[in-house]
């Protein structure tokens, strides 16, 4: 029996690492908000590995911290282990990652989700999606409940249709151990999407107390302080090691006695994989070569004796998963608590989406995490974050929130997936980005808070301490310019460091672009008058050194920019248009890009296409309007 | 962004803005007071490009638009007034001059025109030459050289819309006619890419992404098991990339094919018709080299533009004085000329039966490219048709009577075919005979020796891999292969990676 259960805004549809994000955003911005989810024990759950961070995905949750979003806060709030990546390799791909409690994150997240003003958690599983006249109106549950909304956000991750395979054994299910979300697929069919199938899956966990670590190889977190948030609130905590240990020829011969029996080779496995994260059975197959692979052992919180074995995602029969892990040196007597599995589930195709993630069929709906076809807790929020702030948006007659792909990783992804689609589960990489000097770790506040503040999700407080670091910035930036050191001063110091010394005078700006040149040589010769904050140093050292560098990506950006801000209006009719090649004219139709430079970015779409669109655009009185 | 084929449509682009031109040089275009265009206008660098087709008419042009396009073409002019002195739409006589050597390269009238009344609402400045090939690809680079960079496809037309230049029915005409020469040009381009170029810039590339994936994996996957890639790595690597990229560079400054043109001999038997095929290419093609100061006479008629491309016929002089290279010297002689040559024109009497020197003749040129031509078919053919075929197997044949002219237009057409199919080979490697790839070349050297140099400094390798990528994007562009995901697969398949 169907009942109606309440009015709301915004309803999400999931509560995992995006729907959480989509449901906090869309609740601080004011909208009376419903979280829906299939178990109230698993609001946002780490399915998978224990960590948050890294390249590119680090990025984007420093750039969910600044715009308001939750990751960055609850990761610094909950982790076991903290590491600057990269740091050998230059600033732009320094990359933070933090080895979680997927325990105490879930646990986090879910008190601050309670505790949001306009919010509303409620278990629950979506069989339905209402809409009329091409305008999402609710959800159902498969309780009945009716549940009423002008913007819905469906974030289901691997739940729906999914189906575990291990070895000849396999259900339908969601991840680890939840129940799967059956009937919606058939909702959104109904509704004209069209569906991927996609698999990914994830590694056995073992008993902290049955591994060996004298065997292993330590991996401290570092000793320096790292955090998420752009604050000066964060606590340090007490760290936990991960430890490194290596398959052998025991473990491959294991696997490939096995293979007969691995879902991946016997075709049981219809949904596409991720490449970047192949199973153990993948690797010793495409890399025979290689005698070995590394794992690393990591504890999933600091209450529990579970261990993620990274680097050994399986699907293969559970024994013989067991018998792999013991072939292990330090895991000879590992007692497997939880087997590894392969998990598909439905996705859909992303190229259905705008840019604001708003689905193009259904007006109101929008969808974030891996129903698009992503991969990786960061990836989800980064969607989730967008989806909820444009849901609201929408749900009060508002412009949606479009990032730039020079603005941040975010944007990378969500243009590479609504202009491109993809083929296999989507995880950011840095060399995704063509702006990657821009995006980097440590400015994503300057990126970013001026348009989380001017949405309105970045509190005014931390707001003015963005301000407050922005102009020290710009004044010690203008006294490095004007200060300057005669030869006498600083040619001993250049000496000293190996660097060729000056014949007059330089400015401290002219010095610190010299690669052996660091900002606290330069400021223990000539200080600043003003006390200045770690952040704002390492900007001034970043921003000068690289300054060449960082010049010519915007002057790209720019060029780039006025493409981007040639719009092109939504309901343009492709086929009136004399000229363009039959392939273009269809996935233009398809796709329906926003502008002139996303039309630009589609595969099979030439500079002639481009020319001959910008002409129609410009001669019938279209015109795209500078977005300014 | 705009990488995608732009090679295809550089023809296009030809065809594309001379007629635009036209409409505008022919008072049909109105007035339109735009919007966009001139916000963005004043951001457009300044631009160049050939804008006649290549080896048509009796001039060749160069267009170049932009804000500095006046001050770019002065510094390369030598006149009797400085460009950025004379008045708006005045025709200047003067040269082209390399300003490193002195040399002249062209005789020129510039046409400076001054925004907004020009095509593009830009300054402009036609550079009208006497078209050959290889001086105004001279010119072209030279202009490049100096400040401007190459268009892209339909850039001047892009720039007259957005200044408002043309409306909708020119616009409009304009697009029909991109489109009815693109597969042409597509044709035209591909045939040329999948020759020598795109082969050594292909495997130049693959060399480059497995460099970058290395360092893309050391820095996407900081703690798999990959050994970093170490600034000496970079620095080796890209040397011999850059040092690669110098061969092809030097085959396109100073490669034959620019300097000497295609070698091409003209063997058949006495009185055949060598000479007067000569004398007829010579008359329906323009010479490549003039009467201008500071460039040899003597190879005046020996070096001919067929249909844009430079052709060095062999021996002229011994065909001329004696018409018969054969009788004088014998068999042997005609194949030590056949092996310096890149092209050989067989010429058989199709009015007399063959003989034993055409089989002879035929045998030897058998293993060069070569065109066979049956002339004099103004007369009763004798010849076998089908024991020709036999013999001249694999080859193309022509027919023709050079006396009336007939079937010329077919024999350059054949040249051209074999031409931009690869069929000809230079025997100095790889020939770089397009400014645009010589441009995106340099640019691509550029960016790999600013690589090297970053990495000598010390700098860190996100800055390293930036100029690595960078070049790589140029040398993708010469052959129209755009930024895909040939790096991530690349990283995925050399890689091994995972939870």
């Amino acid at each position: 029996m169907r009942y109606h259960a309440g009015d709301y805004q915004v309803i999400v549809i999931g509560a995992g690492h995006a729907g959480c994000e989509a449901a906090l955003a869309a609740a601080r911005l004011g909208c009376k908000t419903l979280l829906l989810t299939i178990s109230l024990d698993t609001v946002a759950y780490m399915p998978c590995n224990p960590s948050v961070g890294g390249p590119a995905k680090g990025n984007v949750v420093r750039e969910i911290d600044a715009l308001g979003g939750e990751m960055g806060r609850n990761t610094d709030l909950t982790y076991l282990q903290m590491r600057l990546l990269n740091t050998g390799k230059g600033p732009a791909v320094h990359a933070l990652r933090a080895q979680a409690d997927k325990f105490y994150y879930a646990q986090k997240m879910k008190e601050t989700v309670e505790a949001t003003n306009n919010l509303t958690l409620r278990q629950g599983m979506v069989d339905e999606l209402l809409s009329e006249d091409g305008r999402i109106t609710g959800v159902v549950t498969h309780t009945g409940a009716t549940y009423k909304a002008p913007a819905v956000v469906v974030t289901t991750g691997t739940y729906l249709r999914g189906k575990i395979i291990m070895g000849e054994v396999q259900y339908q299910g969601g991840p680890s151990g939840q129940l799967p979300s059956l009937k919606l697929t058939d909702s959104l069919l109904d509704h004209g999407f069209q569906l991927a199938r996609f698999k990914t899956g994830t590694p056995p966990r073992v008993h902290r107390d049955s591994i060996d670590f004298s065997q292993c190889e330590i991996q401290p977190g570092d000793e320096e302080f790292y955090h998420f948030q752009f604050s000066d609130q964060v606590e340090p905590r007490q760290q936990l090691p991960c430890w490194l240990t290596y398959t052998n020829e025991h473990t491959h011969a294991v696997i490939q006695e096995n293979l007969h029996r691995s879902p991946m080779f016997s075709g049981v496995i219809e949904g596409t994989g991720p490449r970047y994260c192949p199973s153990i059975e993948d690797k010793i197959v495409r890399f025979a070569e290689r005698p070995s692979h590394q794992i690393f052992l990591e504890p999933e919180g600091r209450d529990t004796a579970e261990y993620y074995v990274q680097g050994l995602s399986t699907s293969l029969p559970e024994e013989v998963q067991l018998r792999m892990l013991r072939t292990i040196k330090g895991m000879e007597r590992a007692e497997m608590m939880r087997p590894g599995y392969a998990i598909e589930y439905d996705a859909i195709v992303p190229t259905q989406l705008q840019l604001s993630l708003m689905t193009k069929e259904v007006q109101g709906l929008f969808t974030a995490g891996q129903i698009n076809g992503t991969s990786g807790y960061e990836e989800a929020a980064g969607q989730g974050l967008i989806a909820g702030i444009n849901a609201a948006q929408f749900a009060r007659d508002r412009d949606p929130l479009i990032l730039d792909r020079s603005d941040a990783y975010i944007a990378v992804m969500i243009d590479d997936l609504v202009t491109k689609g993809t083929n296999e589960p989507y995880r950011l990489l840095t060399s995704r980005a063509e702006y990657r000097l821009i995006l980097r770790n440590d400015n994503a506040d300057l990126r970013l808070m001026e348009i989380g503040h001017k949405i309105g999700l970045l509190s005014d407080e931390r707001f003015a301490r963005f301000l407050k670091k922005k102009e020290a910035i710009e004044r010690e930036k203008g006294r490095m310019r004007t200060t300057r050191l005669k030869a006498e001063e600083i040619n001993p110091k250049l000496s000293e460091l190996g660097s060729a010394p000056i014949a007059d005078a330089a400015s401290l700006e002219q010095l610190l672009r010299r690669p052996e040149v660091s900002y606290e040589v330069l400021s223990a010769l000539k200080p600043s008058p003003e006390d200045l904050h770690p952040e704002v140093k390492e900007q001034i050292e970043i921003q000068t050194k690289y300054a060449g560098y960082i010049e010519k990506s915007y002057q790209q950006i720019e060029k780039q920019k006025k493409l981007e801000q040639k719009l092109i209006p939504e309901d343009l009719d492709y086929g009136v248009i004399k000229g363009l090649s039959s392939e273009s004219r269809e996935k233009m139709s398809r796709i329906r890009p926003r502008s002139i430079g996303q039309a630009s970015r589609i595969s099979g779409v030439n500079p002639a296409d481009i020319s001959i669109l910008m002409v129609y655009l410009e001669t019938h009185g279209k015109r795209s309007v500078a977005n300014a | 962004m705009f990488s995608i084929h732009m090679w295809i449509v550089f023809e296009l682009l030809v065809s594309y803005d001379r007629m635009v031109m036209h409409m505008v040089l022919n008072g049909q275009a109105k007035r339109k007071v735009d919007r966009l265009g001139e916000n963005c206008m004043n951001h457009f660098d300044t631009v160049a490009a050939i804008a006649t087709a290549l080896g048509e008419g009796s001039i060749a042009i160069i267009r170049v638009s932009g804000s500095e396009a006046i001050p770019i073409v002065d510094k390369i002019y030598r006149g009797r007034q400085r460009l950025t002195a004379v008045d708006s739409h005045t025709f200047n006589y003067g040269h082209i001059v390399d300003p490193e050597t002195g040399e002249a390269v062209d005789e020129v009238f510039c046409a400076v025109l001054h925004a907004p009344r020009t095509y593009t609402g830009e300054h402009v400045v036609e550079i009208q030459g006497h078209g050959g090939i290889v001086a105004v690809q001279r010119v072209l680079r030279l202009v490049l050289n100096h400040g401007a960079r190459l268009a892209e496809p339909g850039e001047f037309t892009k720039r007259a819309f957005l200044s408002g230049r043309i409306d909708l029915s020119q616009a409009e005409a304009v697009i029909d006619v991109i489109r009815s020469k693109t597969d042409m040009a597509m044709k035209l381009a591909m045939s040329q890419v999948e020759g020598q170029l795109s082969g050594k810039i292909r495997s130049l590339r693959q060399k480059m992404v497995e460099m970058m994936a290395h360092i893309e994996v050391t820095i996407d996957y900081p703690e798999h098991d990959v050994e970093d890639v170490t600034t000496q790595h970079v620095i080796a690597e890209g040397r011999q990339v850059a040092a690669e990229i110098d061969r092809l560079l030097a085959g396109a400054t100073t490669g034959k094919i620019l300097r000497e043109g295609l070698k091409t001999v003209i063997i058949g038997k006495p009185n055949v018709g060598k000479s007067s095929l000569l004398n007829a290419l010579s008359r329906s093609n323009r010479a490549i080299v003039t009467d201008i100061p500071g460039t040899t006479r003597d190879i005046l008629e020996e070096m001919i533009s067929l249909r844009g491309i430079p052709l060095n016929i062999i021996d002229t002089a011994g065909i001329r004085e004696t018409d018969d290279v054969v009788e004088k010297i014998g068999v042997e002689r005609s194949r030590s000329a056949m092996n310096q040559a890149d092209l050989v024109l067989f010429m058989v009497d199709a009015s007399r039966p063959l003989e034993a020197v055409d089989q002879e003749l035929l045998a030897a040129v058998r293993h060069y490219p070569t065109i066979l031509i049956q002339n004099k078919l103004d007369l009763p053919r004798r010849v076998e048709l089908q024991e020709l075929r036999q013999l001249a197997e694999g080859m193309q044949i022509v027919e023709t009577s050079v006396a009336t002219g007939k079937g010329l237009e077919q024999l350059e057409a054949a040249v051209e075919e074999l031409f931009l199919s690869g069929g000809i080979e230079g025997k100095e490697g790889t020939y770089v005979s397009n400014a645009r790839h010589v441009a995106l070349l340099e640019k691509g050297r550029r960016e790999m020796l600013e690589a090297i140099q970053s990495a000598e400094l010390g700098m860190t390798l996100d800055l390293v891999a930036v100029d690595v990528k960078n070049c790589w994007m140029s040398l993708g562009e010469v052959i129209g292969e755009a930024v895909g995901d040939d790096l991530l697969d690349q990283i995925f398949s050399q890689f091994c990676l995972g939870k």
